[in-house]
């Protein structure tokens, strides 16, 4: 799933699916977290709590990046990566 | 060791993440990637249930497939006309990210094999973990408590929220 993510970051132009991407990486770390916690350390509850925040963090983040694709898209009327190089130089 | 049904169950619930993540970053329209996402993410919740995390697959279900999905197919609506595909990939990214995706799975692949060989199948008895506990760790100062992250955490979500609007406003 991890690997997905890497794949689809790299070779996706569109930015939403950049982002969905990156939400798979964020899934495929959070089920290592839990897995790993129910493991090996079955009694305490870490590897939870940092899936919760973040969970949170991942929910904050997509909302922030989604704000900042709609202003480019209203500005630029598209969201390919290569066509936004207007803040270069 | 475990019972058979619970083997099965766990095989169908990897089997349906890793098909689903794979078509999520390989179709062509956008909006299926986002259903696709959709599947992964209540896979993800199913198998918090069956590691007895009841909390975290509901807050999976209520955060990632209420929340984030619904804003993903928002903003696809809003930014792509419905029905147009991406065009074909150039081959010479898609042999980058393949190269870069195989290589990490035989990193991690070879790291797990190696610690894990001796992987105990049967799974370590744990005592539960109540909404009583989880909410008395949340808001607790000492060595087991939360209090900070969460502040933290509260914090970090009302300065999204303002940078949301901020951002994302007509000017």
């Amino acid at each position: 799933m991890f690997c997905c993510g890497v794949y689809g970051f790299i070779t996706r132009k569109n930015m939403i699916a950049i982002l969905i991407s990156l939400e798979l990486m964020l899934n495929a770390v959070d089920i290592n977290f839990v897995v790993f916690n129910r493991f090996l350390f079955p009694g305490q509850m870490e590897g939870m709590f940092f899936t919760l925040f973040a969970i949170a963090i991942a929910a904050a983040e997509t909302a922030l990046a989604i704000a900042i694709i709609i202003n480019i898209f209203r500005s630029n009327k598209d969201i390919d990566v290569r066509e936004i190089n207007k803040m270069k130089f | 060791m475990e019972s058979v049904g619970s083997i099965i169950m766990y095989v169908v619930i990897a089997l349906s993440i890793i098909t689903f993540s794979v078509l999520a970053v390989t179709t062509r329209k956008i909006l299926r990637a986002a259903t696709y996402l959709l599947f992964t993410l209540f896979a993800t919740a199913a198998m918090y249930f069956t590691l007895d995390y009841e909390f975290l697959g509901a807050v999976q279900i209520a955060v990632y497939a209420g929340g984030i999905v619904v804003l993903f197919v928002f903003s696809i609506l809003l930014t792509s006309h419905p029905g147009d595909n991406s065009e074909k990939l150039a081959s010479k990214r898609r042999d980058l990210g393949l190269l870069a995706a195989i290589a990490m799975l035989c990193v991690s692949g070879y790291s797990l094999v190696k610690q894990f060989l001796t992987f105990t199948d049967a799974v370590p008895a744990m005592n539960d973990v109540t909404m009583d506990k989880i909410g008395t760790s949340l808001l607790s100062t000492g060595y087991d408590g939360y209090l900070l992250p969460f502040e933290a955490i509260s914090v970090l979500l009302l300065a999204c929220i303002i940078g949301g609007i901020v951002v994302a406003r007509k000017d």
